[in-house]
């Protein structure tokens, strides 16, 4: 079953923006998926659009299998959005957002008062729950977002660029949380700015750009199609002055780093070979990008050459 | 069937709970000031003016002036709950924990509503208390009184809704208060019998709606109006189907909520 099905999607605004030039995509039920874009590409419309917070101009969006527009109701109970920018009202205390958005969701107190408090202990906000939501950190306040959308257990979780601005323990703790709950059925699209969280957490992937979609793929796939990377190499020691590494290309930072751009194809076996040859000991290596990084790069400017 | 229905109930309820807890939680904003200013009316209009003035409709100016006083007081703060409580929540965008929500746009007009009925009804209640500090009360209809305080409520609750849906800012959501609806009350015959007024202005006060409400609301109080009871219940129903309507419209078209 299709967790999310958008079908010839557009949004022109009232000032003649067109944001969406009928864009389409489907999710499965019980998928990772990255919806992906540069700023302004027409991400947040379009999870506007799936959530009604924004009025499409044309097009059909179906939430398992209900469509938005004939079945409101039900489509929008199948859904809980973290959006980008905090939207609860700060001086309301952080456990009556959440028994108060079950509310809405047709759960009476009795139910919502144990699933807040379940939600309050994961995301570590138990002892803040008669605080006033203005009072809490950043981060407490992505959390409380991410709890306030679970609250009325959804099928399909959507989630506006959660991590932005959050530190790394953080994002790497909502990672894990974020995993956990999709391994346990629920639906999940991410839009995010860090493509590395994407790698790691996503199963599909779609790129917009300007209102279109420009790739809808798995993850793995559109990886694989990276045909360079580029490997940053600290070494043990100095590098000697007619040190050279033929047939390979590469560029010396300074005398004990190298950045060397390895070819799909070659794999680097012979680069390593090369190094030996000249017993040259590699202390550490890494990735100079995110492969999504450099995938993402290359598909959005091939997108702005074609305009 | 069922299962919507309870649903919505719970949605309803649920937003009519967080409206009353908004308002008492910031009593000394919402519940306490009209309790001072009426005082203040009751001790400069009909205490010290109003022994100088006599009787009017056959009660004393303070018997006379106490449900036009209390009808105003619940009017106002109908009005102004919804006014402020929905321009905050699309002011600080928690208004989306709504329209995401599987909550249709009849309930989230009915639960604010309500919230501002609740805050005009409560407020009501304790001017009420606080006249009888100065006069005696004994109602002559009860039924009627009830029922023309709550329909004024709604009623007015309904147009802050509407105020709030198109004001941009907090100065847009005081510019009708203090420029139509304040001068409104105090043409509506909350002081006066609009039989003290040359026939021309009596004829223009009748164009008034919250002269009829003031008035039918005097008739449930104490017996008297300057107009037909019948009439102001029809007024104001029709006031409130004309409102009801077009707030729900805007709704559907999601003015001033959805982009």
């Amino acid at each position: 079953m299709k967790a999310l099905s958008i079908d010839n999607l557009t949004k022109t605004y009232t000032d003649g923006f067109e944001a969406l030039k009928g864009i389409k995509l489907s999710v499965e039920q019980g998928d990772f998926f990255a919806l992906l874009g540069p700023n302004g590409a027409g991400k947040s419309t379009t999870i506007g659009i799936i959530t009604s917070l924004v009025t499409k101009s044309s097009g059909q969006v179906t939430v398992f299998d209900t469509d938005i527009d004939i079945n409101p109701e039900t489509a929008k109970s199948h859904i809980g959005l973290v959006p980008q920018e905090f939207n609860f009202n700060g001086f309301e205390q952080v456990k009556h957002i959440l028994v108060t958005q079950a509310g809405y969701y047709g759960m009476p107190a009795k139910q919502a008062e144990p699933r807040a408090d379940e939600l309050l202990h994961q995301l570590g906000l138990w002892e803040k729950r008669h605080t006033a939501a203005r009072a809490l950190s950043g981060g407490m306040k992505r959390r409380l977002m991410i709890a306030r959308a679970l609250v009325h257990k959804p099928k399909l979780l959507i989630l506006d660029e959660p991590t932005a601005g959050v530190d790394i323990e953080l994002r790497r703790s909502m990672w894990t949380f974020l995993e956990e709950i999709n391994k346990q059925g629920t639906t999940i699209i991410l839009t995010t700015h860090y493509l590395e969280e994407a790698e790691n957490l996503c199963r599909n992937i779609a790129i917009i750009d300007k209102g279109k979609i420009i790739e809808n793929t798995d993850m793995k796939s559109l990886l694989n199609r990276l045909d360079k990377e580029t490997f940053v190499l600290y070494l043990q020691e100095s590098l000697s002055a007619d040190f050279v590494l033929d047939n390979i290309s590469y560029q010396q930072i300074d005398d004990t780093t190298l950045e060397v751009e390895i070819n799909r194809d070659e794999g680097l076996n012979t680069l390593f070979s090369h190094l030996n040859q000249q017993n040259i000991k590699v202390s550490s290596m890494k990735n100079k990008a995110n492969r999504l990084e450099e995938l993402f790069i290359s598909l959005v400017d091939k997108s702005e050459a074609s305009l | 069937m069922n299962n919507q229905l309870s649903r919505r109930w719970v949605a309803f309820n649920t937003l009519l709970t967080r409206e009353i807890r908004r308002f008492i939680r910031i009593w000394p904003q919402t519940l306490l000031p009209p309790a001072i200013t009426m005082t203040l009316y009751f001790i400069i209009f009909g205490n010290l003016i109003g022994s100088r003035i006599g009787e009017m409709g056959g009660f004393s100016y303070m018997e006379y002036i106490a449900p036009g006083i209390i009808m105003m007081s619940v009017i106002n703060n109908a009005y102004a709950n919804v006014a402020s409580s929905f321009y905050s929540a699309k002011f600080q965008s928690h208004i989306e924990e709504l329209l995401v929500a599987p909550v249709p746009n009849h309930l989230i007009l009915a639960g604010y509503v309500a919230g501002g009925t609740a805050r005009g009804l409560c407020v009501g209640l304790i001017v009420t208390i606080v006249s009888l500090f100065f006069t005696s009360i004994e109602i002559q209809h009860l039924f009627i009184t009830i029922s023309m305080v709550v329909l004024s409520a709604i009623m007015f609750a309904l147009g802050g809704f509407i105020n709030a849906i198109y004001a941009r800012s907090f100065d847009e959501i005081s510019i009708i208060p203090t420029f139509i609806l304040t001068p409104m009350t105090y043409l509506g015959g909350v002081f006066y019998s609009i039989s003290l007024l040359p026939e021309f202005w009596q004829n223009v006060s009748l164009l008034n709606p919250i002269l009829y409400m003031v008035n039918a609301f005097r008739f449930g109080m104490l017996g008297v109006s300057d107009i037909a009871v019948e009439i102001a219940f029809s007024i104001i129903l029709v006031c409130i189907t004309a409102l009801t309507s077009f707030a729900l419209y805007l709704l559907n078209k999601g003015t001033g909520i959805r982009d």
